[in-house]
């Protein structure tokens, strides 16, 4: 099942809906309380990260019987160095972003530690693209 | 088969006019309208009473102990939480009230509150003990310990796993009570509730076997008892007597109450149960960090808001609030610094002060098995897009959302939508008569006769 949403950058208020949606739905599916808790808290993060950074952005979320697949896409200023933008406590967000209580620079790492898969690719200037996998039930061990 | 629980708070057949409110209101969409009368979901209901409030006719009652159960044994406990106290004006000495309960048949009265100065004691202890899993949520108000073991399923570990006061002091009371002689078979401890919830909570507690309390007596119709007493009574004086309880004990069942005094870190207290509900939606997601403790009360003004509670809910924690104040004013040595458990006591109450694991019970789930619950959800997707997202209730659930779901979980027909209905009869696939039939079946025969005496309407 495809579900999308579409995220408006700069409004703070907004920034939690998708998360909450999502939440709802895999709820209803009955999946694991951990998962549900993991996806939401990366989703959460790439989500706060289009708001905080980029003009515009959209979600494209598919749950499929075994996983949850994000792909989360904005135009916006893109990130330089990924690898640096990784490390806990790097941020580039400005000081009005830190006094709402977002960009501690634990946005990247946050969402690596919360997710199966997790892709960023981004072009300066452009945008960036990230992509979320988490599978509702423990991987067999071949494949992991 | 799956397990049907208790729930205190019951909807009368004979009284209810199908009015609807109290499906309106339901936070777990437990109600649904059927027959011309509210139907409850016994395992989505959460006894936070939010219904009994609104009902016009007072067809939501609350299941109760008979009074006269209290003379099935010989030493007769009388459980007193502070709110009670707070139901009588200022003048009304708490010695009062004590009196009119031994003459309405209690042997012994015991404050509900008298363990509040150990459990806070061991609630800190509890959050140095769990400081990887924030914030810790108070297990103190049954209908929230419920509320998210039936929505909020993920948050169920942060519940703080210790008793609520009642039970700490239904458990010292049983233990001194067996230390002076008092055969325990022949004691019967009954609490005064101020709310269903706490009815629920004893009837089939959450995290432990069994409750120790005996009945449970509603707080309004204790209150008539007692009014009755002490209004014949000659007022002498009123000097106010020093309390029996410390201040923080007197206040703990009040907001604040808990995290005024939980000072490891940073607590938050959140009353009324759509403000709990939005504040652990944005929890869940992770949205809100750095919180320690959280005390959450389902009713505004918490305990004194209690639907039990015959008083106005702000005069209540007003004058709770005064007595304090009142309290705060005598010397230190007229102050009674409440009971103070001995050592042993102390031990023994910590060896049995916590509760076992607290399993979520979703209500969310559209299947236990994935692959189904998909299939249903897609179903549920595609029936959203017939129906007009105006929640109306018409249909006689709560939300076009609702009605989704019942629709595939085979519970409901789309064509209850008014909707639905208009939009089949244009197409020609559905006639008046079958419409009226199927109005008829959600709403009852009289809500569809011109002149027929709706229910609630007589003067």
């Amino acid at each position: 099942m495809f579900f999308e949403y579409s995220i408006e950058g700069g409004n703070f208020a907004q920034a939690g809906s998708t998360s909450s949606q999502v939440k709802k739905n895999l709820k209803q599916l009955n999946v694991d309380g951990s998962v549900i808790k993991r996806t939401v808290v990366a989703l959460y993060e790439a989500e706060v990260n289009i708001v905080a950074h980029a003009f515009r952005g959209t979600i494209i979320v598919e749950i499929m019987e075994d996983k949850i697949h994000i792909l989360l896409n904005d135009e916006g200023p893109g990130i330089p160095d990924i690898g640096k933008a990784m490390e806990i406590g790097f941020s580039t967000a400005s000081p009005e972003v830190r006094e709402m209580g977002f960009g501690a620079g634990m946005g990247l790492s946050n969402m690596k530690n919360n997710s199966d898969e997790l892709h960023i690719s981004s072009k300066v200037g452009q945008g960036t693209r990230v992509e979320i996998t988490n599978y509702f039930q423990a991987k067999p061990v071949s494949l992991q | 088969m799956n397990k049907v629980f208790y729930h205190a708070l019951k909807f009368r057949e004979d009284l209810c006019i199908g009015c609807s409110h109290c499906m309106n209101v339901c936070p777990t969409e437990a109600v649904r309208v059927w027959h011309g009368k509210a139907q409850l979901h016994a395992n989505r209901c959460i006894d936070c009473g939010e219904c009994y409030r609104v009902c016009p006719v007072g067809a939501i009652t609350v299941e109760q102990d008979d009074f006269d159960n209290i003379y099935h044994y010989t030493t007769r406990i009388a459980l007193l939480p502070s709110v009670f106290t707070g139901q009588f004006p200022a003048s009304i000495q708490p010695s009062e009230i004590r009196q009119a309960l031994f003459e309405l048949g209690f042997t012994h009265v015991v404050e509900v509150e008298e363990g509040v100065e150990f459990l806070s004691e061991q609630i800190l202890k509890y959050i140095s003990e769990h400081s990887d899993r924030k914030p810790l949520i108070s297990s103190f108000c049954p209908a929230i310990v419920r509320l998210i073991q039936v929505k909020f399923p993920t948050l169920v570990d942060h519940i703080i796993r210790l008793k609520a006061p009642v039970d700490v002091t239904a458990l010292h009371t049983i233990n001194s009570i067996k230390e002076k002689g008092f055969p325990s078979e022949q004691t019967g401890l009954f609490y005064i509730t101020p709310c269903a919830a706490k009815i629920a909570a004893v009837r089939e507690p959450v995290g432990e076997q069994q409750s120790l309390i005996t009945g449970v007596i509603n707080m309004n119709y204790l209150y008539n008892r007692v009014w009755k007493i002490i209004s014949k009574q000659k007022r002498q004086g009123n000097r106010p007597e020093p309390c029996a309880l410390t201040t923080k004990s007197l206040c703990w069942s009040l907001t604040h109450g808990e995290s005024d005094h939980v000072k490891i870190g940073k607590s938050l207290a959140i009353d009324e149960i759509n403000n709990v509900i939005e504040f652990l939606e944005k929890l869940e997601n992770d949205e809100i960090k750095g919180i320690d403790f959280l005390e959450l009360r389902a009713c505004d003004e918490s305990c004194a808001g209690g639907i039990l509670c015959p008083g106005n809910r702000f005069l209540t924690a007003s004058k709770m609030r005064e007595a304090v104040l009142r309290q705060e004013s005598l010397s230190p040595s007229e102050r009674v610094n409440g009971m103070l458990f001995t050592p042993e006591q102390t031990a023994f109450l910590q060896q049995h002060v916590h509760l076992g694991a607290i399993h979520p019970r979703s209500i969310m789930k559209l299947d236990d098995n994935v692959a189904e619950a998909m299939v249903k959800m897609k179903r549920i997707y595609e029936l959203r897009r017939l129906l007009p997202q105006v929640d109306c209730g018409i249909c006689g659930a709560p939300t076009c959302s609702a009605l989704s779901e019942d629709v595939v979980q085979g519970q409901a027909d789309i064509r209850q939508c008014i909707f639905v209905q208009r939009i089949m009869e244009q197409n020609e696939k559905l006639d008046t008569a079958e419409s009226v039939r199927i109005m008829r079946e959600i709403w009852s025969n009289s809500k569809l006769d011109k002149n027929s005496l709706k229910e609630g309407t007589k003067f």
